[in-house]
């Protein structure tokens, strides 16, 4: 039987979904979650799960406390309450409420509420990944393997076999035979694979707001792929008119100026599969994020040759997401639209404010592979 | 489960020491549960049984989590009950469940004798299952969303209730005040009578009784009359009861909105007292622990742990050391005669840190505090300047500039206004019923007396979206906004905010 707590909770957790669910379009456009993203949870607040009551407003930051200072100086923001007690006179309902959920429950809400269908991978069966685990005790190995307890309890039996141990004395001294190390075993295991390239143009016509949208799309991309695949692995690839490889904390932070070489950062992309990552057992996954305005006519052209040739017939998915900027014309969507009609690995979606972000999503990824 | 051997043994042993020192107990049931049981427990308010609602699995999941986290744990749990329910965490060591059956003793003492719970009913635990099958009859008739969207509901408004009314006389019937909910009374015409006076000498009449006078007697008479009519005669805080009595409802959204009532009042003492009451304990459990129950090798083990109890972060108020530290001074003060018009208008230093009439009158002062007394009327009284100083009190607030909390001042007129006006009401904002035909069209008119701080709009909002959904008409609340006057509305569909000629005074 289940407890009524229990019951309580589930229902609990079925209302959080649901309020996720609906409000999912708010919390993605404002991207605020993506801040409070743990290792495997976001907190989110959630301040329509909250019960209204007449509460007095703000009280400027005012109450009573106690300790050394003088006045004028800072209090410490006390950590932790005394003993799950609450606190003195303070009003109910300061605090935001915010319910924690996993990743993988996020992606499943947003898949639900996008209709998104679930990946096959593929090539998944010739890739395998070694696991090793600690299994037993050997008798050789590194000292940094060495199991303490296990040496002193065969030194231990030892010294009490050849009569030299003295209980008033108990000095163990482990000699090399004693001594043990910890074995493992190697498990293959058949793992599918991915790989995701990010690309984003960060030349001068590209503002803040177009790299925070390119930011909180990824954020998603990511969270989905995710949940979908074992392992993934995330490369990210800034370009203006030279493309370079950077960390993803660079990727989102780095402006520069200059014109827009859309084919060097395909060129460098091309380049990373060729090196590292082999189509036949990778599900790859590129993404650019562009405002569209690329340097030259003779450019677009070789950005299109690339695609056809080498990038297309690699990825699982190539999505390209145009931003609006007050500068760029546009064009390169136009043109890719026009080079690859109705292709199906090729997938262009405009994404002009914050709002259509969710839409963009659901473009790139309705396709299931 | 029954309590091993050796904690029932330990239990005997500490309620002795109890009584030893003058506590009166409730007999007092330990259970022995682990840490997920005590995770629902406490999310239940120390009731086995509640009725249904996510609230409280919302509750289960912040202390599940906060406890796989090592955040926080709980120690002890006591319910006001007779006879009373406490808990003590499984695993915990000797020493620990030493010190909380202690600390419950003193718990239990107070919900004994503190006049605040005197009007409580002692036997919640039936009323609290009786409330969940209720609840759950009502969900099986009508289904489990409409009801729990009415719960929803009911909770936003489940702190308007009077603290009052479980001791005024009239209503504290038979069976207990506010425990009963009310029930809709007959209301008669009753002769208006202006005093005019008697005299057999009919030309002394207009003397007597001048005529501007008696037509004014009149006049008010008739007002009075016109108010009596008026519903409710004269503002009240009793929103939930009001309701009751007179909101559209159904016969099942009734029964749950009293529920939620009776609940209310029920935990009304403890808001009321929580100082006083962690105070108490804290104070008993340090007095029996040292004095009597602590062995040698449990020293250390007491310290941290006692010590966790009182620690305080410096911008908040521990109810638990301030509350012992309270009962301390006060029982100093009565040991050595610190009080009354000799103490209070001494101007000698020297004197007065040397004072001590050797009354030892402490012990009996401290157990008449604990029975009279709240958490406002406790700080009022006995929260002094010396006090104050001497416990490096001082009050906080944000700098706007910097955003970071900075002590104000130390200032003992200052830190006790603030302290008091955190606890008044329990820091919230005083609300009234005043007319239950507004604009003689049936809305129902709320004020709020203003104190000085404004209300948080978008609660109110929601909260009179809310008050709609049960009053099944307009709903307006008075209130000040930024010194202003103001009139928030809700029609059912909209939302406004007017200005007032004046602000509402409760007359």
């Amino acid at each position: 039987m289940i407890s009524r707590i229990e019951k309580d909770h589930r229902r609990f957790r079925e209302i959080v979904r649901g309020r996720i669910r609906e409000n999912l379009r708010r919390y993605v456009s404002r991207g605020d979650m993506i801040s409070r993203k743990g290792k495997e949870t976001v907190s989110i607040p959630m301040p329509q799960i909250d019960i209204p009551r007449f509460v007095h407003g703000s009280n400027k930051g005012k109450g009573v406390g106690q300790g050394d200072g003088d006045p004028g100086d800072a209090v410490e923001q006390g950590e932790g309450e005394g003993d799950g007690s609450g606190k003195a006179g303070e009003g109910e309902g300061q605090k935001a409420v915010e319910v924690e959920v996993t990743l993988d429950e996020l992606a499943a809400i947003m898949g639900e509420e996008l209709g998104l269908p679930r990946i096959e991978p593929r090539g998944s069966q010739n890739l395998e990944t070694v696991k090793d685990r600690y299994v037993g005790l050997r008798t050789t190995g590194p000292e940094s393997l060495r199991h303490f307890k296990a040496t002193f309890k065969r030194a231990l039996r030892r010294q009490i076999a050849m009569g030299t141990y003295d209980p008033q004395r108990p000095i163990i001294v482990p000699i090399r035979e004693d001594k043990r190390y910890r074995s493992w075993k190697s498990d293959p295991k058949p793992q599918s694979n991915a790989l995701i390239i990010y690309m984003m143009d960060v030349s001068g016509s590209m503002g803040d707001e177009q790299k925070e949208i390119v930011r909180i799309e990824s954020f998603w991309i990511d969270t989905w792929l995710r949940s979908q695949y074992k392992g993934i692995e995330s490369r990210y690839i800034i370009h203006d008119a030279t493309a370079r490889e950077v960390e993803r904390e660079v990727f989102f932070s780095t402006r520069e100026s200059g014109g827009t070489m859309i084919s060097s950062a395909y060129r460098m992309a091309v380049e990373l599969i060729e090196r590292e990552f082999d189509p036949s057992n990778w599900n790859i996954y590129a993404f650019h994020f562009s405002d569209g305005d690329n340097w030259s006519v003779d450019d677009t052209a070789a950005c299109i040759k690339l695609l056809r040739e080498q990038l297309l017939p690699a990825c699982n998915q190539f999505g390209y997401g145009q931003v609006e900027s007050p500068y760029g014309s546009g064009q390169f969507i136009k043109d890719l639209r026009s080079a690859f009609g109705d292709e199906e690995l090729l997938i262009t979606s405009e994404v002009k404010t914050k709002d259509d972000i969710m839409d963009s999503i659901r473009d790139f990824l309705k396709g299931g592979r | 489960m029954p309590l091993p051997r050796h904690l029932a043994q330990m239990q005997i042993e500490i309620e002795g020491y109890a009584r030893d020192y003058g506590l009166d107990l409730f007999t007092t049931i330990y259970e022995l549960i682990d840490y997920r049981q005590m995770a629902e427990i406490a999310s239940y308010e120390g009731f086995p049984v509640r009725y249904p609602h996510w609230r409280f699995g919302m509750e289960y999941d912040r202390m599940m989590k906060s406890q796989a986290y090592g955040l926080s744990k709980i120690y002890e749990l006591v319910i006001n009950t007779d006879p009373c329910y406490a808990y003590l965490l499984e695993g915990n060591s000797l020493v620990d469940q030493k010190l909380v059956m202690c600390h419950v003793s003193g718990h239990c003492d107070f919900f004994k004798h503190n006049r605040f719970f005197s009007h409580t009913d002692r036997k919640m635990i039936d009323g609290m299952a009786n409330h969940a099958s209720r609840v759950r009859r009502h969900m099986d008739r009508h289904g489990v969303d409409p009801v729990e969207a009415f719960i929803d509901t009911c909770h936003s408004i489940d702190n308007l209730i009077d603290p009052w009314l479980p001791f005024r006389a009239n209503l504290a019937d038979e069976k207990g005040g506010a425990r009963s909910n009310p029930i809709r009374e007959p209301s008669g015409e009753v002769p208006i009578n202006i005093g005019r006076l008697s005299s057999d000498r009919s030309y002394l009449d207009d003397y007597l009784n001048p005529p501007e006078f008696i037509e004014e007697q009149r006049k008010r008479a008739l007002q009075e009359r016109e108010q009596a009519k008026k519903i409710p005669p004269r503002p009240e805080r009793d929103l939930l009861g009001f309701l009751l009595m007179h909101a559209p409802l159904e016969p099942w959204e009734a029964d749950v909105l009293g529920i939620i009532r009776e609940e209310a009042y029920y935990f009304l003492p403890q808001r009321q007292t929580k100082i006083m009451n962690e105070g108490w304990a804290t104070y008993w459990h340090s007095k029996l622990m040292t004095t009597r129950a602590l062995r040698d090798d449990e020293v250390i083990d007491y310290a941290e742990a006692a010590s966790g109890v009182t620690a305080m972060a410096p911008n908040q108020l521990n109810p638990y050391k301030i509350g012992v530290e309270l009962y301390r001074d006060i029982e100093e003060r009565w040991d050595t005669g610190k009080f009354g018009k000799q103490w209070d208008e001494c101007d000698d230093q020297q004197a007065k840190e040397e004072w001590d009439l050797q009354l030892n009158l402490g012990k009996s002062k401290i157990f008449e505090v604990r029975r009279l007394y709240n958490d406002v009327t406790f700080i009022d009284e006995f929260f002094t300047m010396d006090f104050c100083r001497r416990h490096k009190f001082f009050t906080f607030a944000e700098n706007r500039r910097t955003g970071r909390a900075e002590i104000e001042t130390r200032e003992f007129k200052k830190v006790k206004e603030q302290m008091l006006q955190q606890l008044t009401n329990f820091g919230q904002p005083f609300i009234y019923v005043v007319d239950a035909n507004d604009h003689n069209r049936g809305e129902l008119l709320l004020a709020h007396r203003h104190e000085g701080i404004d209300l948080k709009l978008g609660y109110a909002r929601d909260t009179l979206r809310n008050l709609v959904r049960i009053w099944k008409r307009p709903v307006s609340l008075l209130t000040i906004i930024d010194d202003k006057a103001k009139r928030i509305r809700f029609d059912g569909t909209e939302i406004t905010v007017s200005e007032e000629k004046a602000a509402w005074k409760l007359t």
